[in-house]
């Protein structure tokens, strides 16, 4: 306990030392969503509100994935790691600690980018504006823990940043986003149906288009829980107390 | 500490083989060879860091790396290993926190290693011989009974390299055990005992005036290369040293440099230890 929170205090601290890092998670997104909603504003504002929501959920997923992979990796590299284990710090406590950290970062990003995409774009949103923050902040909890899945398997950062494309460019593809879901070939459906942001994408676009949305989101928050369990879980098993 | 039948592989080959050893509390060891001898191999699976194939190692009467000495034992990389993002407080305060220790332990350490007023730095701003010097703040700043230093004194002038000996003597002074690395063999002159190997055995462990007595030789250097031309001719071992890996002795160049002592002559191998 005691070890999770002051890692997750130190991952605060070096942040808070890093104010390019931080505007960078907490501005870019609201850029992102500003120029969707321009691009849209003229010809096709009702396009705006169905894409606008799923957007939400890709955008901690993407930061969160880096920003904890490039981190956890400099981690091993460093030698910071190494030393780590020589204190009575324990594995859940590190990766709680990161979690914890990053899990604040993404609700201050979701509760900003939530505010500007409804009363500066104009989002038109049918469901409760709660919910779509606990679904993003659920998806940047669960970029963190692929990120430090992903940082187990890469030996450099530039690595680290290649899994980027390699396992969230897929997700965006196949997460109903560009073609619904069911209408994709069958094989693809049946993929699209293990990969976590489909269930993001699907919350999303229950609560922009129905305003009794509350049981589908619930339902898509489970599964998403447990992908985040199990991306843990796998995340825990890469970190080694003894290395070659 | 009680290293029983070692043995360490890494990338498929034997770094340590079969190593018998034995560290007594509350002494200064240095732990002294050419890089590549397996030093740093031997230090990580006494901190219980390294994946090892056989044997044991005991340390303050528990298995190395386990869950009740990880308070106890503080352990500084080879390589600075500290958070360049933090400020040198932050830093300390961190693995201050992590082993349940009062923060003002950190101003304390902070005298030791000479960084006072530095706390406020962030570490990345700062040279890469006061960047070791919180590396080592961080491992002393949990008060351990068993100190586990790689090579503490790397690239540092001769003046802090004697401020940071007489503090190890401090310390052990204090009753606490200290094993630190260095392949700069004129630290040997700085520690009680010295344990020296080579291509992952050991050529001796023993007190420097013993070594000197027994070999005939002036220096730690010069007692080195003895034992090493004396093992030569009892057993013609083939080196595993890998090419690339060249030792800091350079046994033409050290000896039509002769005998040699004191810090000027550490330059070269100061920088040795730079290129890894």
């Amino acid at each position: 306990m005691n070890g999770s929170l002051a890692t997750a205090g130190r991952v605060l601290a070096q942040l808070r030392n890093d104010k390019r890092t931080i505007g960078l998670i907490l501005v870019v997104p609201c850029v992102l969503m500003g120029l969707l909603a321009w691009i849209y504003h003229d010809n096709q504002p009702q396009l705006f509100d169905r894409i606008g929501p799923a957007l939400l959920g890709l955008f901690p997923l993407v930061v969160m994935f880096i920003v904890t992979s490039i981190s956890t990796l400099r981690e091993r590299r460093s030698g910071t790691l190494e030393r780590l284990w020589t204190t009575p710090v324990t594995k859940p406590a590190f990766v709680a600690g990161y979690a914890v950290a990053f899990g604040v970062m993404s609700a201050l990003q979701a509760v900003i980018v939530v505010a500007f995409s409804i009363w500066v774009c104009g989002l038109d949103l049918q469901g409760q504006v709660w919910q779509l923050v606990v679904v993003a902040v659920l998806t940047a909890l669960l970029g963190t823990c692929l990120g430090l899945l992903a940082s187990g398997f890469a030996r450099t950062e530039f690595q680290a940043v290649q899994f980027m494309p390699a396992l969230i460019l897929p997700q965006f593809l196949l997460c109903g986003l560009l073609v619904p879901r069911d209408q994709l070939p069958r094989v693809l459906h049946w993929v699209s149906d293990v990969l976590p942001l489909s269930y993001v994408v699907d919350a999303m676009k229950s609560l922009a288009t129905s305003s009794d949305a509350g049981g589908d989101v619930a339902r898509d928050c489970a599964v998403l829980v447990g992908f985040i369990i199990l991306a843990v879980v796998g995340g825990m098993a890469t970190l080694r107390r003894r290395t070659p | 500490m009680t290293v029983e039948e070692l043995c360490v592989d890494r990338g498929g080959r034997p770094v340590l083989d079969h190593l018998d050893l034995q560290i007594p509390a509350g002494l200064v060891t240095g732990l002294l060879g050419p890089s590549g001898a397996g030093k740093s191999t031997l230090l990580r699976a006494i901190v219980g860091v390294q994946m090892v194939r056989s044997g044991t190692v005991t340390v303050l009467g528990q298995p190395a790396g386990s869950a009740a000495l990880r308070r106890r034992v503080g352990y500084l990389t080879q390589a600075p290993s500290v958070y360049d993002d933090l400020t040198v407080e932050q830093n300390l305060r961190y693995f201050a926190r992590l082993a349940g220790v009062a923060k003002d332990r950190v101003g304390e350490v902070l005298d030791q290693v000479d960084l006072t007023g530095e706390g406020r730095k962030l570490a990345g701003r700062l040279s890469g011989g006061q960047l070791s010097r919180v590396s080592l703040a961080c491992a002393l700043v949990t008060d351990p009974d068993l100190l586990v230093l790689d090579e503490p004194t790397v690239g540092l002038d001769p003046v802090l390299r004697r401020s940071l000996w007489r503090l190890f003597d401090d310390l052990a002074a204090s009753g606490k055990t200290l094993l630190v690395s260095s392949h700069v063999m004129d630290e040997a002159a700085r520690c009680d005992e010295l344990v020296l190997m080579r291509d992952g055995g050991l050529l001796a462990h023993e007190s420097l005036d013993s070594l000197l007595e027994r070999t005939g030789t002036s220096d730690a250097e010069a007692a080195f290369l003895a034992l090493i031309d004396g093992a030569g001719d009892r057993q013609p071992e083939p080196r595993r040293l890998e090419p690339g890996a060249d030792g800091a002795v350079d046994p033409a160049a050290a000896r039509s440099a002769g005998p040699r002592r004191g810090v000027a002559s550490s330059g070269r191998h100061a920088q040795d230890g730079d290129q890894r």
